[in-house]
C-alpha cells in the first residue's frame, strides 16, 4: 500500500519509528496470535521505558512524603516533585510554577474550576458557554453548576465536518456569559479548535476561558501564554505518563482569588479549631498527599516528548491520520465521522450494517485495538444520529503498516456484514 | 477468522440483518419492559401479549449490536406461543449456556436453535449484549417497570 502521496513525503520521524517502538515494551506482543496494533491512543497512550523506569527509580530510591519530613528521602522526593512541576511549567510555558496544580487528571481540573471559580463568578441568570463536541468531563461539571445556581448552559453547535460553528460562537457569547469552556482537540472527532481565536473573542468581552487540553498535549504545542488561556487542564496518561496524574494551569491572579476546593494537609499554613489560614499557590489546591510518583513519570514523559520534538510528532501523526482517512474513505459503506480541515490524533467512522461494537470485536481478534462506543461524548453521537462510532487514534509509535492492518480489519468487517 | 465465525455464525448475521418481530408493538400487547446498557448504548423494548398464561405475540424495538439484536430476534421466535413458565425456562437455559463455564456448561441440547448463541461465551465482554433482551423479556413477564441493564 506504499505509494500514497504522504508516503512519498514522509516526515522525518517515519524513518525512526522502528527505533522509537523499541522504547515501548508493551507494543511487542501478540494478541490472539496476531501482532498487537494499538490504535486506542486517545483513550490512553502507552508508556515508554524511560517513564516506567523513572517511576520505578523514584519508588526504589527516593520515595517519601513530600513537603513534610526533614530527612534525606523526603527532601529528595520533594525535589523530584517540585522539579516535575517546573518541567510542566516549561512544557506549557506558564510564567510561574505557582500556576501549575497537580491533580488526578483533566477531569479533576475542570471540577476544581467549576467548584471554585465557577461558583464565584456564575450566578442566577448567567450563562456558561461550552461546545457540542465536548466530552462528558467538560459538560457534566458545568451542567451541574448551572442547575445548582440557576444559570444556563449554552452550547456552540458543530458543522457536519465536526468543526465549530464559529459564527454561532460569536452570537452565543453575550453579556450574560461568565465562562467559556472548550476542548483544544475533540476526542471523538479529532477536531482541533481555534482556541486562540476563541479566547481572544471571549477576552474582548471580558469572559475567561477554560481549555480542556487532554487530547491536545500529546499532539500539539501548547503555550498557555501565547493562547492567553485562563485555565488549561490536561492528563498525564494521554501523553505517555501514568494514569492518576494531571495538571490544572491557571493564571496566578485568578488562582489567588479562588477559594480552595478540597481541604486537608498541605493546603494550609496554620490550623486551629477557630481559624484556618490557607497555604499559597500551588499548595492551596493540593490537599492531601499528592501523586508524586505520577508527577515524576510525567516529567520523564515531557523529557521524552521533548527529545522527539512535538512538531516532529505532530507532522508524523498527521501523515498517519491522513493516510488512514484516505484509505477508509475509499471503502464502500464506510462513513467518516469528523472530517474537519484541522485535525489531530483520531478518526471516527461507522460502517453500514455493522455496529461499532461488532467492528471492535472483529478488529480485536485480529490484534487491532480500537475504541468502539460513545467516547464519553454522547451529544456528538446524537449530532451524527449514531449510537456509537468506531475510532482509530494514533501516536508517534504507530506505523503505516499498522494502518494497513487496521484497514484489512475494516475490509473483513465489510465482508462479514455485507448487506 | 474461524473463531470469529463461532461468534458471528451465519444465523446470527441473518437475524441481525433481518431481525424477526422487530419494530413491532402488537396492538394487544399487555406486558412491556425496557432495557438499556449505557456503556454500550444497546437499548431495547420488548412487548408481549400474554393471554391465559401464554405468550401469543411478541415484538421488540430499539438499537444494538449484531449480538444483542440477533439474540433478541432469536428470543422472539423461541418464546412465541410458549407459556410464561416455558419462556422462563428457556431464558434460564440460555442464561446458563452464556454464563456457565466448565463441565456444567454444555446445555446446548436444551436450547435447540438458540445454541448458535453459545459462541458468545468465549467473548466475555459481549455476554451482556446477548443477555440484554432476555432480561428485558423476563422483566416484561413480571410487569417490572425498572429499566433493565446487564452491564
Amino acid at each position: 500500500m506504499m505509494g500514497i502521496s504522504e508516503k512519498m513525503n514522509k516526515p522525518a520521524l517515519a524513518d525512526r519509528v522502528q527505533e522509537i517502538r523499541k522504547d515501548f515494551p508493551i507494543l511487542h506482543q501478540q494478541v490472539y496470535g496476531k501482532p498487537l496494533v494499538y490504535l486506542d491512543n486517545a483513550a490512553t497512550s502507552q508508556k515508554p521505558q524511560c517513564v516506567i523506569d523513572a517511576v520505578k527509580r523514584f519508588y526504589e530510591i527516593d520515595n517519601a512524603n513530600v513537603h513534610r519530613g526533614v530527612h534525606a528521602l523526603s527532601m529528595r522526593a520533594t525535589e523530584d516533585y517540585e522539579g516535575a512541576r517546573e518541567k510542566v511549567r516549561g512544557f506549557v510555558n506558564a510564567s510561574s510554577t505557582k500556576e501549575i496544580i497537580f491533580l488526578r487528571g483533566a477531569t479533576e481540573g475542570i471540577n476544581l474550576v467549576a467548584n471554585t471559580f465557577g461558583r464565584k463568578v456564575v450566578g442566577k441568570g448567567d450563562e456558561v458557554l461550552i461546545t457540542e463536541l465536548e466530552h462528558h468531563a467538560n459538560i457534566v461539571p458545568w451542567k451541574r453548576l448551572c442547575d445548582e445556581v440557576g444559570a444556563q448552559l449554552k452550547v456552540v453547535p458543530i458543522n457536519e465536518d465536526g468543526s465549530l460553528k464559529i459564527e454561532e460562537y460569536d452570537r452565543l457569547i453575550t453579556s450574560r456569559t461568565r465562562l467559556v469552556c472548550v476542548a483544544h482537540v475533540s476526542n471523538a472527532l479529532g477536531t482541533v479548535n481555534p482556541v486562540k481565536d476563541i479566547i481572544a473573542k471571549a477576552h474582548a468581552r471580558g469572559v475567561p476561558v477554560l481549555v480542556d487540553g487532554a487530547q491536545a498535549t500529546p499532539h500539539e504545542i501548547v503555550d498557555v501564554q501565547d493562547l492567553d488561556a485562563d485555565f488549561y487542564v490536561f492528563s498525564g496518561h494521554k501523553m505517555y505518563a501514568l494514569a492518576g496524574i494531571g495538571v490544572l494551569y491557571g493564571k496566578q491572579a485568578l488562582l489567588e482569588d479562588m477559594p480552595p476546593w478540597q481541604g486537608g494537609g498541605d493546603m494550609i499554613l496554620t490550623v486551629s479549631f477557630d481559624k484556618i489560614v490557607y497555604a499559597g499557590l500551588p499548595a492551596k489546591f493540593e490537599a492531601g498527599t499528592p501523586n508524586f510518583g505520577g508527577a515524576v513519570g510525567l516529567a520523564a514523559a515531557i523529557d521524552y516528548i521533548g527529545k522527539l520534538g512535538i512538531e516532529e510528532i505532530a507532522a508524523y501523526e498527521h501523515s498517519l491520520l491522513h493516510y488512514c482517512a484516505e484509505r477508509l474513505s475509499a471503502i464502500d459503506g464506510v462513513r467518516l465521522i469528523g472530517t474537519a480541515a484541522n485535525k489531530a490524533g483520531a478518526q471516527s467512522f461507522v460502517i453500514d450494517g455493522a455496529h461499532p461494537h461488532d467492528i471492535g470485536t472483529i478488529m480485536d481478534r485480529q490484534g487491532v485495538a480500537i475504541r468502539a462506543g460513545h467516547h464519553c461524548a454522547m451529544p456528538v453521537m446524537q449530532h451524527y444520529g449514531v449510537p456509537a462510532t468506531a475510532r482509530a487514534s494514533f501516536a508517534f509509535y504507530n506505523t503505516f503498516e499498522e494502518v494497513d492492518a487496521f484497514i484489512d480489519g475494516v475490509l473483513k468487517v465489510r465482508e462479514m456484514f455485507a448487506q | 477468522m474461524n473463531d470469529l465465525r463461532d461468534l458471528y455464525e451465519e444465523v446470527i448475521l441473518d437475524h441481525n440483518r433481518n431481525p424477526r418481530n422487530f419494530q413491532k408493538n402488537p396492538p394487544d400487547a399487555n406486558r412491556h419492559a425496557h432495557g438499556h446498557n449505557p456503556l454500550c448504548g444497546d437499548d431495547f423494548t420488548v412487548h408481549l401479549t400474554v393471554k391465559d398464561d401464554k405468550i401469543v405475540d411478541v415484538g421488540f424495538e430499539g438499537v444494538g449490536c449484531a449480538i444483542s439484536t440477533a439474540s433478541a430476534s432469536l428470543m422472539t421466535e423461541a418464546i412465541m406461543g410458549k407459556t410464561v413458565e416455558e419462556a422462563k425456562q428457556i431464558f434460564g437455559n440460555v442464561h446458563h449456556m452464556l454464563t456457565e463455564q466448565g463441565e456444567d456448561a454444555d446445555t446446548s441440547t436444551d436450547v435447540g436453535k438458540l445454541a448458535v448463541l453459545s459462541g458468545v461465551k468465549e467473548y466475555p465482554m459481549r455476554v451482556k449484549c446477548a443477555t440484554l433482551a432476555w432480561h428485558v423479556m423476563d422483566a416484561a413477564l413480571e410487569n417490572r417497570d425498572d429499566v433493565v441493564t446487564t452491564e
